[in-house]
């Protein structure tokens, strides 16, 4: 189904922080912001919930720990506990001070690359991925917010360029 | 202006009190014979301890054999004198390790003070009253432990063995580190560190106290010049005190990062009081302008710095467990052997609890979560000194008991008592400090 649009434009981060603010008061949804950097407070403004990625990284971490301990143990302890150099191989415990910088960094990568691809599959990002910017300026210097229409094209429409836009366009979108 | 409640004062006296009653009776119940030495052994083996009873036997047989070869009998007589030597020690242990563990406290923040001032920090100089305020405490808390090593080079204890002539004339290794370790240049050291400390202490505090009444930022500007310069004196004199307060009560024993380990304990425990400090202050209503991103900052200073503090305590301890060279492991088997709880509760205490409490961002910002942690990190940091100055001073005798917990309660009461009254001296807010509007705007 196709639905209409309209993009308002903006050359200022305060200026937008305020249309934003505006137009949430004025009980519209914001479709999307898009920007050339990040905006502090504008996730708070548009009101998105907080991300989750560090509760992941923390759970991914769990993960990495586990991994290299029950990997070494085995390796180490269970299946050839050879005497190397005198140290104590009899049990996990005993050993682990030599097991400690392992489990540190095989914790750190897990946590840190499971959470980086968690984070790009939440952003739908890879290689060859089409481009979903609906103008090319916004990548340098200008702010776009989207917002869509239900029959309120002219109500929108002075919201918008009242609240400072420079340029207020409509247009058609496909829905994905 | 803060005012120093009243409930406060009689509070921290009453802490006193009690701490001088307890330290009294830990010097009135430590023997001064070796037959009161072994009579106290004695009388814990007929509580149903097995481990003393098993070091009980073995004085035994040491006395079975005494009878039979005339060798055997010198060393079962130095077996009790060693046993008197540790029994007497335990006082002054207890009181040296507490009147440690609070100087460190007040140094720990002054060099917390200094980084910030140095590194020109925004978030910060709304507390710089506070850390002012803890660091004040560094003049009688220095002094005290400097008196407690005057009174040991005075022979008055056995915490330093190197200072014991006897000793060193039947050890070589001792001999050898005579050029460093002897008692006038010690205490030399000594008096240096804390005259170099309480004199940035105490300008710095001024410079502070000028910049509000002045005109334009000389003071400020001179204030971060010689906090920059303190730093550097601090960072050499903090690792050679190191050496010499705690290092050497282990004589025979050295290791490169201790300097650091040491340092590393003192910053977060400095940085927990200071956080422990401003919540109460706050909760009673006297700084306004500090909100919860402040405490938030602090606390995940406390969590970096308990990693950091973990970091140095296995780089140190695995590389020794590691190589297991037995001069240098030596230190750790009578750590483990003797000191188990202690020495691995504190990684606990040290580690674990603050990594798992203060890992969310949430309760970084929720001030009972920040003080429980405080707490805890304290309780962990003074075990952690327990554990470097007690194996080497009273070795398997050691207890929590009466003299270690009065010395806790005196220091701290005399702690709570010096600092509050300095922070009562001076509006808790500094005026013209330039960064202070940035510091009460301060968002996380």
């Amino acid at each position: 189904m196709a639905s209409k649009v309209i993009h308002a434009y903006y050359n200022d981060d305060e200026v937008l922080m305020h249309a934003v603010k505006k137009v949430k008061a004025a009980k519209h949804h914001i479709e999307e912001v898009f920007c050339p950097f990040p905006v502090h407070g504008l996730d708070k403004a548009m009101g998105l919930e907080p991300t989750r990625l560090a509760i992941t990284a923390f759970l991914y971490g769990c993960v990495g720990i586990s991994v290299a301990t029950l990997m070494m143990n085995f390796i180490m302890i269970e299946d050839w506990p050879q005497d190397i150099g005198g140290k104590p191989s009899f049990s996990y415990i005993e050993n682990m001070p030599a097991f400690v910088p392992i489990m540190f960094e095989l914790t750190v990568f897990f946590a840190a690359h499971l959470m980086v691809i968690t984070f790009y599959l939440r952003s739908r990002l890879w290689p060859f991925k089409k481009a979903e910017n609906p103008d090319v300026r916004t990548t340098d210097d200008l702010f776009l917010m989207e917002i869509e229409i239900h029959e309120n094209e002219s109500e929108l429409r002075d919201l918008l360029a009242e609240s400072g836009a420079v340029e207020i366009n409509i247009s058609e979108k496909n829905s994905h | 202006m803060y005012t120093f409640s009243n409930r406060l004062k009689i509070a921290s006296f009453i802490l006193m009190a009690v701490g001088l009653i307890g330290i009294a009776v830990g010097f009135i119940s430590a023997p001064s014979t070796v037959e009161e030495a072994k009579a106290i052994v004695a009388s814990h083996d007929t509580h149903g301890d097995s481990h003393a009873t098993e070091s009980h036997s073995a004085v035994d047989a040491h006395n079975e054999h005494a009878t039979v070869d005339a060798h055997d009998d010198g060393h079962g007589s130095s077996h009790d004198e060693h046993l008197l030597h540790q029994l007497q020690n335990k006082p002054w242990a207890a009181l040296y390790v507490a009147a440690f563990f609070f100087m460190m406290i007040a140094l720990g923040v002054l060099a917390f003070y200094a980084i910030q001032r140095a590194a020109q920090a925004g978030w910060s100089p709304l507390l710089f009253r506070v850390m002012e305020g803890i660091t004040s405490y560094l003049v009688p808390g220095g002094i005290i432990v400097f008196v407690i090593l005057v009174l040991s080079v005075m022979h008055m204890n056995h915490l330093f063995v190197w200072m014991d002539a006897d000793v060193v004339a039947h050890d070589h290794l001792l001999q050898g580190k005579k050029g460093y370790l002897n008692p006038i240049f010690f205490l030399i050291r000594a008096a240096i560190f804390l005259a170099g400390w309480i004199l940035y202490r105490e300008y710095s505090r001024k410079l502070s106290l000028k910049q509000d009444e002045s005109n334009d930022d000389s003071n400020f500007k001179l204030n971060f010049r010689i906090s920059a310069g303190f730093l550097v004196f601090y960072l050499i004199s903090e690792s050679i005190m190191s050496w010499d307060w705690i290092m050497s009560v282990d004589p025979h024993w050295f290791s490169t990062l201790f300097g650091w380990y040491v340092f590393a304990s003192m910053f977060v425990s400095g940085i927990t009081v200071i956080a422990l400090v401003t919540i109460y202050l706050k909760s009673k209503g006297y700084l306004e302008d500090v909100n919860d991103s402040h405490i938030h900052d602090l606390a995940k200073f406390m969590f970096g710095i308990s990693v950091f503090w973990t970091y140095l305590w296995f780089s140190q301890f695995m590389l020794i467990w590691y190589s297991d060279i037995p001069e240098e492991v030596t230190y750790y088997v009578t750590r483990i052997q003797d000191f188990r709880l202690p020495f691995f509760g504190m990684i606990v205490m040290n580690f674990l609890f603050p990594v798992l409490l203060l890992m969310n961002s949430d309760y970084k910002r929720v001030n009972w979560f920040v003080v429980m942690a405080g707490v805890v990190i304290l309780a962990g940091h003074y075990l952690d000194i327990f554990n470097m100055i007690m194996p080497s001073t009273v070795g398997n005798q050691w207890f929590i008991g009466i003299p270690e917990i009065g010395a806790v309660l005196f220091f701290a009461g005399l702690f709570i008592f010096w600092v509050f009254r300095a922070l009562s001296k001076a509006p808790l807010q500094p005026k013209r400090n330039p960064f202070i509007e940035e510091s009460r705007h301060f968002h996380y």
